[in-house]
């Protein structure tokens, strides 16, 4: 009989940051320690598939300001970081921009979206 | 003179949180003094996600979670003044400022929030022999250049000190192609989160070197490496453990210091601990009418706490202005054992909330130890840690009845302890 295997894990859900007792048994995935819902999840889906927000700057033509902030509308899977980053290279957007606005659509094919975080008013 | 019932120096998390609560409390003649162009203070360059998990449950980054308190402030449309520096206060709430267009003003306040944040520990802090170069900032000043400034400091990057921002950086920096060697930490711990410590250093396989410092910068115009040595339990350098590190960039993320130059000038008591006010439980400091809330308090590791204080903050300033009633504290905080410090200091229990948040860090790293707050020689709390940090700020919550059931209640002192 296979021991079961235990990892210990922490939660970057949120700054709390629990410790998160993993037992992995085969497919059966048994977590102790997490003070929410989504530190199980997390727990679960970081040993199955591991997945990250990614957050960045591109620069703005005729912003007020010469960056805005973007993120990932989402979790990307964490091995396509380099990827989402190296598509974001060149990327150029127009002012204005609003929170909420779509940046780059279906980045890299992941089936999320890259979108502003900050207003930036039109000079 | 301008005449105003509240000002809130700093228009940062805490001072717009402040204010909205002020607002909500129903004063109306509030100013809100901000020295950069734009309100938010430090969350416009925190680009990062993971804030506003327990104020609106869901992660939001640092531009995001500002915008949502702008907003309210531009909604509600509480007065506010950008690119003005509060160049003094006195204790009498009487503001000097100072901005391009209109000059000096003097401010006339019935009450004061104060709300100015923190700054980093600079090089100067430290006594790191060697020469001057460019290519040494404060981890804070990279993220400005990167984020908001849109430009990379260096390519190749050591980072002294682990605490979040130095953490945040070394991602920030990887993902734009620098190369961060590693990130040395004087004590055997962290003082950042270890969420950040998961999410931005083993990610990216950057090594941590936990009780290493840098003990020489060499370089005559630009960082051309540092000398990195391991300290002993005293945070000596160890001889013979020196190793030279090519580096251009050296960024210093080695503590943050409440900023309270006006503080000081109005004659307000400041705990030696925290470098911030010395408070009661309403956030009043030793100047009536005077709060204070945030990290010019105490240096917070969630905005959410932040803002959670500075909501009490504003509610006790409109109570203030209200009753005109000053607080006469009757209980003193006390921090013992293994407990570094804690906000409030003093309580006045005639004005006591329900629940009265007491918060606090650890002074060292504790594993499976008790929190516990004793009314007097009785003790009221105790609960079990797995972890305690002092990188992770900690709080205990003292409800009403307690205090009903102390008559003649002294001191309240929190600590940590065995079983």
């Amino acid at each position: 009989m296979k021991m079961a295997e235990k990892r210990t894990l922490t939660c970057i859900n949120c700054p709390l940051g629990c410790q998160l007792q993993v037992e992995i048994d085969g497919d059966k995935i048994t977590v102790t320690g997490f003070s929410c819902a989504r530190g199980e999840k997390y727990a679960k889906e970081e040993i199955m598939h591991p997945v990250r927000v990614v957050t960045s700057t591109v620069p703005v033509i005729d912003g007020e300001v010469p960056m805005v902030s973007i993120k990932t509308d989402g979790e990307i899977p964490k091995d396509m970081i380099k990827e989402c980053m190296l598509a974001l290279k060149d990327v150029k957007v127009k002012a204005p921009v609003h929170i909420g606005d779509v940046i780059v659509s279906d980045i890299c094919h992941s089936g999320v979206d890259i979108i502003a975080t900050k207003e930036v008013a039109k000079i | 003179m301008i005449n105003k019932d509240l000002v809130v120096i700093g228009g940062g998390p805490a001072g717009l949180a402040a204010a909205i609560s002020a607002h909500e409390n129903g004063i109306k003649d509030i100013l809100i003094i901000e020295r950069e162009e734009h309100l938010g203070g430090i969350l416009n360059q925190c680009i990062h996600n993971g804030f506003g998990l327990h104020t609106f449950k869901e992660e939001l980054t640092g531009p995001e979670y500002a915008m949502r308190y702008v907003e309210k402030v531009i909604e509600e449309k509480i007065p506010y003044v950008l690119e003005t520096m509060v160049i003094d206060l006195d204790e009498d709430k009487k503001i000097t400022a100072i901005n391009e267009k209109e000059g000096v003003m003097e401010i006339k306040a019935k009450a004061v929030i104060l709300a100015m944040g923190c700054r980093e520990r600079p090089r100067g802090a430290l006594n790191i022999p060697g020469y001057r170069p460019s290519g040494i900032y404060s981890a804070g000043t990279a993220q400005k250049f990167v984020n908001i400034d849109g430009f990379l400091p260096g390519r190749n990057i050591v980072i002294l000190g682990s605490g979040d921002i130095g953490l945040i950086m070394a991602r920030r920096l990887t993902l734009e192609g620098a190369n961060v060697k590693m990130v040395l930490e004087i004590m055997p711990y962290s003082g950042g989160l270890k969420r950040n410590i998961v999410q931005c250093l083993n990610d990216y396989n950057i090594p941590l070197r936990l009780s290493h410092t840098v003990t020489k910068i060499y370089g005559k115009d630009r960082v051309e490496g540092v000398t990195v040595s391991a300290v002993d339990e005293h945070m000596k350098p160890i001889p013979g453990t020196e190793e030279y590190v090519e580096c251009d960039t050296l960024l210093l993320s080695v503590g943050l210091i409440p900023e309270n130059e006006l503080s000081r000038k109005a004659g307000v008591y400041i705990n030696p601990r925290t470098q911030g006010p010395i408070v009661s439980n309403t956030l009043e400091t030793s100047i009536p009418g005077v709060f204070a809330c945030g990290n010019v308090l105490h240096v917070h590791d969630l905005v959410d706490y932040v803002s959670m204080e500075a909501e009490a903050a504003g509610k006790h300033a409109a109570v203030y202005l209200n009753s005109h009633e000053e607080a006469k504290p009757d209980v003193t905080v006390e921090a013992g054992n293994g407990v570094r410090y804690t906000v409030p200091s003093y309580i006045d229990t005639k004005i006591l909330d329900k629940i009265l948040t007491v918060r606090f860090r650890v002074s060292g790293v504790y594993e499976n130890q008790y929190i516990s707050v004793y009314f007097d020689a009785k003790r009221l709390y105790h609960k079990q840690k797995r972890i305690l940090t002092p990188g992770e700020m900690e709080q205990v919550l003292l409800p009403n009845a307690w205090f009903a059931q102390s008559p003649g209640l002294k001191t309240i002192r929190i600590c940590v302890e065995g079983e």
